[in-house]
């Protein structure tokens, strides 16, 4: 549904500003986006100061180390800190990407943090991602196969192999899907570029026998329709895939079966 | 409501099986507006310093009809699907939407026959 305000119980307010360490040269602002399931309070935006000398260079090291160091109630998810399990998705100075891959040198000024994007929040930098997941499930995103398992394996030439390439490396992080107006909109009905792009990655899959299965459910004005090139998806991907091209795919296959 | 997964609830009622068309009249419509669109605009801009007069010869030719009804006509298709989007992408409420959707068709099928019926007399009566 289109929000063009924030309901009231959403609006964001000054919150704490939090002491600046004691004897540091090298300081960096952080505003960061709080709000707790559990005190019944607007969210708020909270001010950290880091020491740049004592801190590692991504937006992850400071958020680690305002978690350790300044408060430990600040609440975010991440685990590889090298960009392969997508889970410290945020939207960084205006931009979805990883907190671990993104360096605070790319971002001039103070460095803000928020959530992605026109999700349900559980608690400060965590969306709730639970319908991302069940629409990434529903595209079924295994090898759909009829014939007999052969006994050693389902075999697929170089080239075919070659056609996954840029496709198979999405960690599911959700910045594409959060960052995309029609998402925001339509999330309810619309499957968002991450769940598409897994999409095409099966249908062109050589060893898949479900291909027009795959199409098929697929072929809905809101499923995969509701996509109109918007493009954020893929200037945003802290991967460098580029999924608004794969759903452009999938309407062109869609196409060839109609004319 | 309140029970169901989210799988289910992102299954709801399964694909429509529409889209494709939609998607491909809207591709094509576009492409033959870029010729239709300079085609009757020409004719239509030489016409209309000179009045009704000069209007009526024009379209009491053939060709410039033909265009001309092409182009209402396109047109209002391409019209009429591209805001079927905007209502689908930005109106939620089921009623309202169906509404706005029919609205939109009658609105634009009515503005293409009054257009083509309009040419259609000054051709047949020229």
């Amino acid at each position: 549904m289109v929000e063009l305000a924030l309901p009231k119980n959403s609006k964001i307010r000054t919150g704490k500003t939090w002491p600046k360490p004691a004897g540091a040269k090298n300081l960096r602002t952080f505003r960061i986006y709080r709000w707790s399931p559990d005190d019944g309070e607007n969210p708020r935006v909270d001010t950290y100061f880091i020491d740049l000398d004592s801190c590692g260079p991504m937006v992850l090291d400071a958020l680690i180390k305002i978690k350790n160091e300044i408060d430990p109630t600040l609440t975010f998810r991440r685990s590889c800190r090298e960009g392969i399990c997508g889970s410290c998705a945020m939207n960084i100075d205006g931009r979805n990407t990883l907190a671990c891959i993104f360096g605070m040198d790319e971002v001039k000024g103070d460095v803000k943090i928020y959530p992605l994007p026109h999700m349900p929040v559980v608690k400060d930098l965590i969306p709730d991602l639970t319908n991302f997941y069940a629409q990434h499930e529903s595209i079924m995103p295994w090898l759909e196969t009829k014939t007999n398992t052969p006994a050693k394996e389902w075999r697929q030439s170089i080239d075919d192999r070659a056609k996954l390439d840029g496709l198979y490396e999405c960690v599911m992080c959700a910045c594409c899907s959060t960052a995309c107006p029609s998402y925001w909109w339509n999330s309810d009905r619309y499957l968002g570029p991450a769940a598409l792009l897994h999409a095409y990655r099966w249908i062109i899959d050589s060893r898949d026998e479900a291909q027009g299965e795959r199409l098929d459910d697929l072929h809905d004005p809101f499923k995969l329709y509701r996509c109109h090139t918007i493009m954020n998806c893929t200037s945003t991907c802290p991967k460098g895939l580029n999924p608004a091209k794969a759903i452009a795919e999938v309407k062109k296959l869609m196409v060839e079966r109609v004319v | 409501m309140a029970y169901r997964t989210d799988y289910s609830r992102v299954q709801g009622s399964g694909a429509a099986g529409e889209g494709a068309h939609h998607f491909w009249i809207q591709r094509l419509t576009s492409l033959a507006l870029v010729p239709l669109t300079i085609l009757f605009l020409i004719p239509f801009g030489r016409a209309l310093g000179g009045g009704y007069e000069a209007l009526i010869a024009t379209y009491g030719q053939f060709g410039n009809a033909l265009t001309a009804a092409l182009f209402i006509g396109v047109a209002c298709w391409h019209f009429s699907i591209g805001i079927q989007v905007v209502i689908e992408d930005y109106i939620h409420g089921t009623g309202a939407r169906v509404a706005l959707l029919i609205l939109t068709k009658l609105f634009s099928y009515t503005l293409a026959a009054a257009g083509i019926l309009a040419i259609a007399k000054i051709l047949f009566s020229a």
